[in-house]
C-alpha cells in the first residue's frame, strides 16, 4: 500500500528519525465499541492539540445505549477532530484519518472517508465472529475492496499485551488499554509529545498505580511503535494557528453554558437556583453546576421535568435566578408552567439543549427542530425570548444573554443550543470576569403607587415605561405583600380580572414588552467581504461554522455570497427585515424542516429558501458550498 | 456517611419573628382586600377563618409567610390573605414551594391544596416532598369531589360515588390520603376537620412547629357538589362514637370503644370490654417505624367513617431537604474562604488546562 500525506500537505521539512511533512489542517475519527474508550482518546487528542496552538473543533458522535452489544454497528462510538494552524468553523466534513478498533467501526464509518483516506485497524478484531457480526463474509482487509485508501492494518490489541507483558494485571484489563496505544501512535504520527497525556492519566489512576503504569507504558509503546514500523513513512506537523494574543483553553458548550450561568448569575449577585431532570444531551449542565456549590449554586435533581421547572420559578419567586434544563421532551413537558412564569412575569431561564425527534427521537444526535415548540409551544398567547448560541464557545456568552433578558424583563427565556454544541469542543479565550456585562437587578422594597384614600400601596403590575417589566418584590419585603398567579391579572394592581378589555391589554402588555427586548439587542451583521453579493445565508444557532466555511469555500472558487446570523429568535433584531431585502436570493440551512425560515417569511414577506437537514449531524461545509454556488451561478445566468 | 449539620428543630426557626414591642397583628391584618369568592356554605371559609386566626398567633413577621396552591376551589386561598402568595398550576403547588423553600430559609411555605390537585393530577410531587421532607406545610382540602369543574369524583371519592361522570358509579378505588403520605415516608401527618375550629387552629400549630413536610388532611364540605360527605363526624352524638381524638401518650378510643392491635397487624376498634388490655393501643406521635399509624389509617381506607382519626398520626424528626441543600452550598462556599469573588470566577472559567497566546 503506498503512503502519500494524510491531509494537505503544505512543506517538506525534517524531524526526529523519519521525514515529516507540514499539513495546514487534518480531520481526524476515532472510532470503536462503546466501550473502547473512543470518546477518552478523542478528547486527549483534543488536549493534545490545544495546546500545541492549533485551533480545532471536535464532533463526538455515540449511540444513545450504554453499551451496545459488543461489535455490532448500534455500538459504534466516534470522536473526530479537526485540527488545523488556521482559525477553524466546523468539526469537518470528511476524515483523512479513521482509526478503527473493529469491524463495524470500519463499516459504520467508511462511508464518510474520502478516496485516498487513511485507515489504521486493529486487525486483531477482524476475527471471522466480528466480521459475520456486521455482515462481512469476507474480511474488507483482505478482499481488495479497501485499495483505494492507505490502510494500516496493525494487530493493536496483541502489541499493546506484548507491550505489557510484564504488568501485573489481567490479559482483559492490558487489552483495555489498546486505546491509549492507539493515541499513541497517532500522537507519534503528528508529532505531538505524550506529556499532557501523560499528566492526565497520572491524575486519573492516581489511586490504582498498576493500571497508571499500564496506560503510560501502552502509550508510550505505541508512540515507540510509530518510530520503528515501517508501516510508516512519513509523520505529519500541523503548525499552530495564529489566534489573537490571550489565555486560551479547550471548552465543550454544555460546560461553557453551565460556566456563563454561573458568571451571569455572579455578575447579577444573584443566587444561581437550578432546577433540573437529568435527559440526554443536557444532563452535563446538572452535573457540571451540581459541582460548583462553591459558588452559591444550588442544585436540585427533581422528580420530574416540570418539577425542575417549578423549582426554578419558586426560587425565582424568592428572589433567585431561576434556571431549568432539559431537551426536546423535556420542553414540552414543562410547557404550562412556562406559561404561567409568562404570567407571573418573573425572571425564568429555560435551556433547551436541543436533539432530534419527535418523542424520544434521536436522544445522542443534533437537531434544531424545537425552534416552533420555544415560539409557540404553550397554550394561549404566551411569547418568551429565545437566545441560540452558534459555537461551543458562545454557548458561554449566549447564557449570559438569556439571563441577562430574563432579569432585566422578568420573563421566561429560552436558550436553544444543540447536541452538537453541547459536546463539541473548541478552544476558547478565557473570558476576563471584568469584562463581562454588568447585569444590574434590584428588587423593588418600597410602595409604588397610593391607594383611593392616598396611602401607599404596591403595585404589582406597574410596569417600567423602558422595558414595561414589573417590579420585583420578594417575600420578606414588608409592606410589598401581594398574590400573584396564572388567572388573567388586572393591569397595575395585579387583582384576578376577567374584563375583557383588561385581557386584550394585557395581552398586548405581555407580547409588547417581548417585543422590546429588541431596543437592547444588536442589529444583524453583515459578512460580504466583496460588498455586492446577491445572495445571502442567514442562519440560526450551531449552523454558523459550516454557513461560514462554505462561505470561504464559495468565495475560493470566485462565488460572491454574505452570511448572516441570527443569535436572537425572538425578538429578531430590528434590522433583520432590511437585511433580508438588501438581497435577491436569500438562503436558510436548518437542521429541520424550515422552522425558522417560516417565521422569517410570516414577519418579513421575503422569499427566505430553506435548505434543510434532519440527520442527526451537522452541515457539511462542501454541501453548503454547492447550494451557495448554485445559487449564485443562477443568479449570474439571469444578469 | 452522616453529616451533623446542627440541624435546627423548629419549623419556624430561621423565620423572622415580629419585633419585640410592636403591635400585636391581628386576624385584619391578614385579610386581604379581595372579595371571598366560594360558595355559600362551603368548608374553606371555616377553614379560612380558622387561618386568619391563627396566624396572629405564630408571632412572625407576615412578609415572611407565603402561601402557594395549585388549582381547584381550595387554591384560591392565597388571594384571601394578606400575605406573599403564588396561585400556580394544577398539582405543581409542592414544586414551586420547594425550590422557595430552598432558595429561602427565612419563609414559612405553605401549600394549600385540594384531593384532586394533591391527589390526582399532583401526586408525583406530593410523595417526592414528602419523602424530601421539605420544610413546608401542606393543606390538603379533601371534600373527595372536584368542585371548580363542577362535580366529577375524585381520587378520594368513595368507589360507587355517582357523580356526571360516573353516572354508574366511580370504578376507582379510592386513596386514603394519611396512608399515601406515610407510604410517601412523611415526617409529619395529621387529620383534622373544617368544623372543628379549635383542633384544625391545634394541628395547624403542630405543623408550623415541626421542621420538616407537613401533610396536614383536612375534611372539607362542598354543599353543592357532595353535601353532608362528612356528616356524620358533625352531628354531636355519631361523632362521640366515631372519632377517635388521637393524643400522644394516650390510648386511642371513642366513647365506649377502645382501639387494639390485631393478629393481622391492623388496628381494629371493640368495645372496651372485649379489649385485652395488652392489645389497647396508645398513640405515640414520634415512633420511628410508620407501621402503627399507617394501621390507624386504614381505618378509614375505602372512603369509611365509621371509626375516624383525628389529629396528629406521625410526628418524627428527620433533618430537612433544604437545611441540607442549604447545608452544603454554605459548607462548599465557607471552605472556599468565604462569598466567590471575580477572581475566583476567573479562576473557574481558566480551568486547569490553559495555554497562551502571544504576549
Amino acid at each position: 500500500m503506498a503512503h502519500t500525506a494524510i491531509g494537505s500537505p503544505r512543506a517538506g521539512d525534517h524531524h526526529m528519525s523519519k521525514p515529516v511533512q507540514q499539513l495546514d489542517r487534518v480531520v481526524i475519527r476515532f472510532a470503536g465499541d462503546s466501550g473502547d474508550g473512543m470518546q477518552l482518546t478523542g478528547d486527549r487528542f483534543t488536549s493534545d492539540a490545544a495546546f500545541h496552538g492549533n485551533d480545532l473543533s471536535t464532533l463526538p458522535n455515540f449511540p444513545a445505549e450504554i453499551r451496545a452489544p459488543q461489535g455490532t454497528i448500534h455500538g459504534v462510538s466516534s470522536f473526530q477532530l479537526h485540527i488545523a494552524d488556521h482559525d477553524v468553523l466546523t468539526p469537518g466534513d470528511a476524515p483523512d484519518v479513521l482509526v478503527a478498533m473493529n469491524p463495524a467501526a470500519l463499516k459504520a464509518n467508511l462511508a464518510d472517508l474520502p478516496r485516498g483516506a487513511t485507515i489504521i485497524v486493529d486487525t486483531d478484531e477482524f476475527s471471522r465472529r466480528n466480521l459475520a457480526k456486521v455482515g462481512y463474509a469476507v474480511s474488507p482487509l483482505d478482499d481488495g475492496s479497501l485499495e483505494s485508501y492507505h490502510v494500516h492494518a496493525l494487530p493493536l490489541t496483541s502489541i499493546t499485551v506484548d507491550a505489557l507483558a510484564e504488568h501485573p494485571l489481567t490479559r482483559k484489563d492490558k487489552e483495555r488499554a489498546k486505546n491509549m496505544f492507539a493515541l499513541g501512535l497517532l500522537s507519534w504520527l503528528y508529532t505531538r509529545p505524550t506529556s499532557t497525556t501523560e499528566r492526565f492519566i497520572l491524575s486519573k489512576f492516581a489511586r490504582k498505580p498498576d493500571l497508571l503504569a499500564a496506560n503510560v507504558a501502552a502509550l508510550r509503546a505505541g508512540f515507540a511503535f510509530g518510530e520503528t514500523t515501517e508501516d510508516f513513512a512519513h509523520t505529519y506537523q500541523v503548525a499552530a494557528a495564529s489566534m489573537p494574543d490571550g489565555t486560551y483553553r479547550n471548552i465543550t458548550g454544555n460546560v461553557a453554558l453551565s460556566y456563563g450561568l454561573v458568571a451571569a448569575a455572579h455578575q447579577a449577585g444573584l443566587r444561581l437556583v437550578l432546577g433540573s431532570y437529568p435527559i440526554t444531551p443536557a444532563s452535563d449542565i446538572l452535573h457540571t453546576l451540581s459541582g460548583l456549590k462553591r459558588f452559591d449554586v444550588t442544585t436540585m435533581q427533581a422528580e420530574d421535568e416540570i418539577a425542575g421547572v417549578g423549582i426554578a420559578i419558586g426560587a425565582s419567586f424568592g428572589g433567585a435566578l431561576g434556571v431549568t434544563t432539559t431537551s426536546g421532551p423535556g420542553l414540552a413537558l414543562k410547557a404550562e408552567a412556562i406559561g404561567l412564569a409568562v404570567s407571573l412575569e418573573l425572571p425564568l431561564v429555560v435551556v433547551n439543549v436541543q436533539r432530534g425527534g419527535p418523542s424520544t427521537g434521536l436522544p445522542t444526535k443534533t437537531e434544531q427542530a424545537d425552534l416552533l415548540q420555544a415560539m409557540f409551544g404553550r397554550n394561549g398567547e404566551s411569547p418568551v425570548a429565545i437566545v441560540a448560541p452558534q459555537s461551543p464557545t458562545d454557548c458561554f456568552d449566549a447564557a449570559i444573554e438569556a439571563c441577562r433578558i430574563a432579569t432585566a424583563y422578568r420573563t421566561p427565556v429560552i436558550l436553544l443550543s444543540d447536541g452538537y454544541l453541547a459536546n463539541g469542543s473548541e478552544p476558547w479565550k478565557v473570558p476576563v470576569p471584568a469584562d463581562l456585562p454588568a447585569l444590574d437587578v434590584t428588587f423593588t422594597t418600597e410602595p409604588n403607587g397610593v391607594d383611593a384614600n392616598g396611602m401607599p400601596v404596591f403595585q404589582p403590575y406597574l410596569r417600567d415605561p423602558e422595558t414595561l417589566a414589573r417590579p420585583w418584590a420578594i417575600p420578606g419585603t414588608p409592606g410589598l405583600e401581594h398574590r400573584i398567579g396564572g388567572i388573567e391579572k388586572a393591569d397595575v394592581t395585579g387583582n384576578i380580572s376577567y374584563d375583557p378589555d383588561n385581557h386584550e391589554l394585557m395581552t398586548k402588555l405581555r407580547a409588547g414588552k417581548i417585543a422590546k427586548v429588541a431596543d437592547t439587542i444588536p442589529g444583524l451583521e453583515v459578512d460580504d467581504p466583496d460588498g455586492d453579493a446577491r445572495v445571502l445565508v442567514i442562519g440560526w444557532g450551531s449552523t454558523y461554522g459550516p454557513i461560514r466555511q462554505a462561505a470561504r469555500s464559495a468565495r475560493l472558487t470566485g462565488h460572491r455570497v454574505a452570511t448572516t446570523h441570527l443569535r436572537h429568535l425572538n425578538p429578531f433584531p430590528l434590522n433583520t427585515g432590511e437585511v433580508l431585502r438588501r438581497y435577491e436570493r436569500v438562503i436558510m440551512p436548518e437542521m429541520n424542516l424550515g422552522q425558522c425560515a417560516m417565521l422569517l417569511r410570516a414577519a418579513y414577506l421575503v422569499d427566505v429558501q430553506s435548505h434543510t437537514a434532519v440527520r442527526g449531524l451537522p452541515f457539511k461545509a462542501s454541501e453548503l458550498a454547492e447550494i451557495i454556488r448554485t445559487a449564485v451561478d443562477g443568479l449570474e445566468a439571469t444578469k | 456517611m452522616s453529616i451533623d449539620l446542627g440541624m435546627p428543630s423548629s419549623g419556624v426557626a430561621f423565620v423572622p419573628q415580629l419585633a419585640e414591642g410592636s403591635p400585636a397583628l391581628g386576624r385584619k391584618d391578614y385579610t386581604s382586600d379581595q372579595d371571598v369568592r366560594w360558595c355559600p356554605g362551603c368548608g374553606d371559609y371555616a377553614i379560612l377563618a380558622a387561618m386568619q386566626g391563627f396566624l396572629p398567633e405564630l408571632g412572625l413577621r407576615k412578609e415572611n409567610i407565603v402561601f402557594i396552591s395549585g388549582i381547584g376551589c381550595s387554591s384560591r386561598f392565597p388571594y384571601y390573605l394578606d400575605t406573599y402568595g403564588l396561585h400556580s398550576i394544577h398539582g405543581r403547588a409542592p414544586t414551586f414551594a420547594t425550590g422557595l423553600a430552598t432558595a429561602r430559609e427565612d419563609l414559612s411555605v405553605w401549600v394549600i391544596t385540594g384531593d384532586g390537585d394533591a391527589l390526582s393530577i399532583g401526586g408525583n410531587h406530593l410523595i417526592h416532598a414528602l419523602r424530601r421532607n421539605v420544610n413546608i406545610k401542606i393543606l390538603l382540602f379533601n371534600n373527595e369531589i372536584y368542585g371548580l369543574t363542577k362535580g366529577q369524583y375524585s381520587p378520594t371519592s368513595r368507589a360507587g360515588t355517582i357523580t356526571k361522570s360516573s353516572p354508574l358509579g366511580s370504578l376507582d378505588a379510592p386513596f386514603t390520603p394519611v396512608s399515601v403520605a406515610l407510604g410517601a415516608e412523611a415526617t409529619f401527618v395529621a387529620r383534622t376537620m373544617d368544623s372543628e375550629r379549635k383542633h384544625l387552629t391545634e394541628v395547624l400549630h403542630a405543623a408550623a412547629a415541626h421542621r420538616g413536610a407537613a401533610l396536614v388532611e383536612i375534611y372539607q364540605n362542598c354543599p353543592i357538589f357532595n353535601d353532608g360527605a362528612f356528616d356524620v363526624l358533625k352531628d354531636k352524638d355519631e361523632a362521640a362514637a366515631r372519632i377517635l381524638w388521637l393524643k400522644d401518650g394516650e390510648e386511642v378510643a371513642t366513647g365506649d370503644r377502645v382501639a387494639v392491635r390485631a393478629d393481622d397487624g391492623s388496628i381494629q376498634v371493640v368495645p372496651r370490654a372485649e379489649a385485652s388490655p395488652t392489645r389497647i393501643v396508645r398513640h405515640s406521635v414520634d415512633t420511628e417505624h410508620p407501621s402503627s399509624a399507617f394501621a390507624l389509617s386504614r381505618l378509614t381506607s375505602d372512603g369509611l367513617l365509621a371509626h375516624v382519626p383525628m389529629g396528629v398520626f406521625r410526628d418524627v424528626s428527620r433533618p430537612t431537604y433544604d437545611d441540607m441543600v442549604r447545608g452544603q452550598v454554605s459548607a462548599a462556599v465557607e471552605a472556599a474562604g468565604g462569598p466567590a469573588t471575580d477572581a475566583d470566577l476567573a479562576a473557574l472559567l481558566a480551568g486547569r488546562d490553559t495555554w497562551t497566546v502571544g504576549g
